[in-house]
């Protein structure tokens, strides 16, 4: 994981460790979208009329919540260089059987533990597909995308079961005491915490990386790569159900459709918070602020009244700059290197252009 | 060799990335011209009332809300001198919907114009912005009565059954043989108008007969074919009524090429854009739907008398709503838009969506 292994040089150094702690730390891709979320959260509270009003986070929050819920296991799965596109409609899937299960008589909380386990079950068959089978996880996910929502949408058609019970709804979307945000969020962050441990300080979790980096490599190293990977398609199955019993909730309705086009928001966030989509990069805060982001800004640009084809345009346009700015960085980076070793010898080729054009952050 | 195979599939990653990204990017249709603007008259027109409202339609990029908004809506708000904004998310799904009425309840506006995408889904939001002193009036598709102010319903199932048989009645000459060829066999709407025009039929029109009703399940090819089987199977048929816009068209693609042009009439449910080709070449004479301006005119107005408190969305109320007219309030707060409005060459062209 030190970008020593990446540079072609013979000699073995510790780049990154020649740095300062704090700049180790705070001169990070996650730290650069924290600065853009605190940058964006300022302009806009003083510039968007009833931004800085407390409900705004209420509502941020429970907009966001499926998003978060969802990017924590994803991050992982992107880390290994796979990708989990069924996960929305694992949302619709657990949805409906959330709702279906409630209305055939079922206490409520049984009917969440059976969309639960199903949502891992759907986890499961994407695993299998993946690491028995051995087919790549991107046609897979797509596969399994289309199938979970035509089951979703076959189970309950297109009407929707509503009427759950307001002690399960309250739970979910009743704020804290004295503070704006909605009870989801504690979920949120025991499952937060739970990842980080996981993703960072766990063996499984440096395997996560290792198999990111060269999945042969890893094998070689001991580390159980398919037994890795479908376990983290199961989570993410996991997680993703138990998003679809929040969605239901939320929104006081068990569809088919519901969360339609969540798994691109998802892995949005995961890109945008520095994952890199190759596999083997990545901390499990950068996702976060990068849900975070995109939820402000589209709240933001929701009360400055900018329409919705806007926000996905500014969203997209965000997240290219995003997978984009590492390449221009490591470019930016080379040339300013080659420009020093040349003027200390002799003078640089002027060649023109603006060699520190790095801000892609 | 390995890991030229690796490349590979990274690069696949990549291009998976990169087309997600222009998934999001443009997910709405890119033909979508419609955008919040502020009327003219900005907020000083309605004395202390804050006469700001917002529409908010299943989706963006649909021309039947373009027409009802920005067509019908916003002009009615320029007359009297309110604000009009549209917002609307890019799917027409209930979930994507609740952040745009709690965006409007925050804004503190005036009413929230909405047709919604699932009549109970949304009713948690819409309370929570009538809490906060937001009128709401639903156009189009209802909500469940308790989360509204009123709802401007378009046309009724009687209205509907009865300005079919009236211009299939015209145009046949009001006897001979008649079929329908209607959406799926368990379609809602359509069966129950399909029940009413039998029963009008018998009373009013004994001469003309209904032979058959035939399902195209609101699918172009289907539609197509079940057409040509009720030409073939009944010589003598005069008329087809068609209530569902895709088996309107459908069927006067059909009859169009066909030696029946002319000879046998085909009318029904259907939207100007599908059936303008028709009209010009003589294959339909009219057919009826709603006029969506109208409707946008209709609930604007109710969302100005709401705000003013000139009504309260109570049963017998009544209020002005510019060049259509005054409105009585029925039942449920339900205020009926009208007689469905019949399309024909001479009008067709003032219509597009």
């Amino acid at each position: 994981m030190t970008s020593a292994t990446m540079s072609a040089g013979t000699t073995r150094t510790y780049q990154d460790y020649q740095r300062p702690l704090w700049r180790r730390v705070l001169m990070t891709r996650e730290m650069a979208v924290y600065a853009a979320l605190v940058g964006v959260i300022a302009f806009a509270s003083g510039a968007v009329d009833n931004f800085a009003a407390p409900i705004t986070y209420t509502y941020l929050f429970l907009d966001i919540a499926a998003i978060l819920l969802i990017a924590l296991p994803m991050t992982l799965v992107i880390i290994t260089g796979e990708i989990d596109l069924s996960v929305a409609s694992v949302v619709g899937l657990s949805s409906v059987l959330t709702g279906l299960l409630y209305q055939a008589g079922l206490p409520f909380g049984v009917a969440v533990v059976l969309a639960i386990v199903a949502g891992a079950a759907a986890g499961a068959v994407n695993g299998f597909l993946v690491t028995v089978v051995g087919l790549p996880s991107l046609a897979v996910t797509i596969g399994t995308l289309a199938l979970f929502r035509g089951l979703a949408v076959g189970l309950l058609g297109t009407t929707a079961i509503t009427d759950f019970p307001d002690t399960w709804r309250d739970l979910v979307t009743e704020k804290i005491p004295g503070t704006p945000i909605p009870n989801i969020m504690v979920l949120f962050v025991v499952l937060a915490i739970a990842f980080a441990i996981l993703l960072h300080f766990t063996p499984f979790g440096r395997g996560i990386f290792a198999i990111g980096q060269s999945k042969e490599a890893a094998h070689f190293s001991g580390v159980r790569v398919d037994r890795t990977k479908l376990l983290l398609f199961v989570l993410s199955g996991t997680v993703a159900a138990l998003a679809g019993v929040y969605y239901t909730l939320r929104y006081g309705s068990a569809r088919g459709d519901n969360a339609t086009g969540l798994e691109l928001s998802v892995v949005a966030a995961v890109l945008l918070g520095g994952v890199s989509i190759f596999g083997g990069k990545g901390a499990l805060h950068g996702p976060i602020a990068g849900a975070l982001l995109i939820g402000v800004m589209a709240s933001a640009l929701r009360l400055a009244s900018v329409t919705s084809d806007v926000i996905n345009v500014i969203t997209g346009t965000l997240l290219i700059l995003s997978v984009v700015s590492p390449s221009l960085l490591a470019w930016g980076q080379a040339r300013a290197a080659r420009r020093r070793g040349r003027s200390r010898g002799e003078p640089p080729t002027p060649t023109g252009g603006a060699p520190g054009n790095t801000s892609g952050a | 060799m390995k890991s030229s195979i690796m490349n590979a599939r990274r690069s696949g990653l990549a291009m998976a990335a990169a087309l997600a990204l222009a998934l999001t990017a443009c997910s709405s249709g890119g033909d979508s011209d419609t955008s919040s603007s502020d009327a003219g008259g900005g907020d000083s027109g309605g004395g202390d009332a804050n006469l700001s409202i917002t529409f908010l339609p299943k989706n963006l990029g649909n021309a039947y809300f373009d027409t009802s908004n920005s067509v019908g809506g916003q002009s009615a708000i320029e007359e009297f001198g309110g604000t009009y904004e549209e917002v609307g998310p890019a799917e027409a799904t209930p979930d994507s919907q609740v952040p745009f009425i709690n965006t409007a309840a925050q804004q503190g506006v005036g009413a929230l114009v909405v047709s919604a995408n699932d009549p109970a889904a949304i009713c948690d939001a819409l309370n929570e912005a009538r809490d906060a002193g937001v009128k709401v009036v639903t156009y189009d598709s209802d909500t469940n009565a308790d989360c509204r102010d009123l709802f401007i319903n378009q046309a009724t199932a009687d209205g509907i059954a009865q300005v079919q048989v009236d211009m299939i009645a015209e145009q046949i000459g009001d006897e001979g043989q008649i079929a329908v060829l209607s959406a799926s066999a368990n379609a809602t709407n359509q069966n129950a108008w399909i029940a009413t025009m039998e029963e009008i039929l018998a009373s009013d029109h004994p001469n003309i007969e209904l032979v058959d009703v035939v399902y195209g399940d609101d699918d172009d090819q289907t539609s197509f074919d079940k057409t040509a089987a009720l030409l073939q199977t009944y010589p003598d048929l005069k008329g087809i009524v068609s209530p569902t816009t895709v088996g309107i068209s459908a069927a006067a693609r059909y009859l169009s090429t066909s030696e029946y042009k002319g000879q046998v009439a085909i009318t029904g449910l259907g939207t100007p854009n599908q059936m303008r080709e028709y009209v010009e070449d003589g294959t339909v004479t009219e057919f009826a739907l709603w006029n969506p301006a109208d409707l946008g005119y209709l609930a604007a107005y109710a969302a100005k008398a709401l705000i003013e408190g000139e009504i309260t969305g109570a049963e017998g109320d009544s209020f002005d709503a510019g060049t259509l007219g005054s409105y009585t309030v029925g039942a449920d707060g339900v205020v009926l838009l009208g007689d469905p409005y019949r399309f024909n060459a001479d009008n067709i062209g003032d219509f597009d969506f």
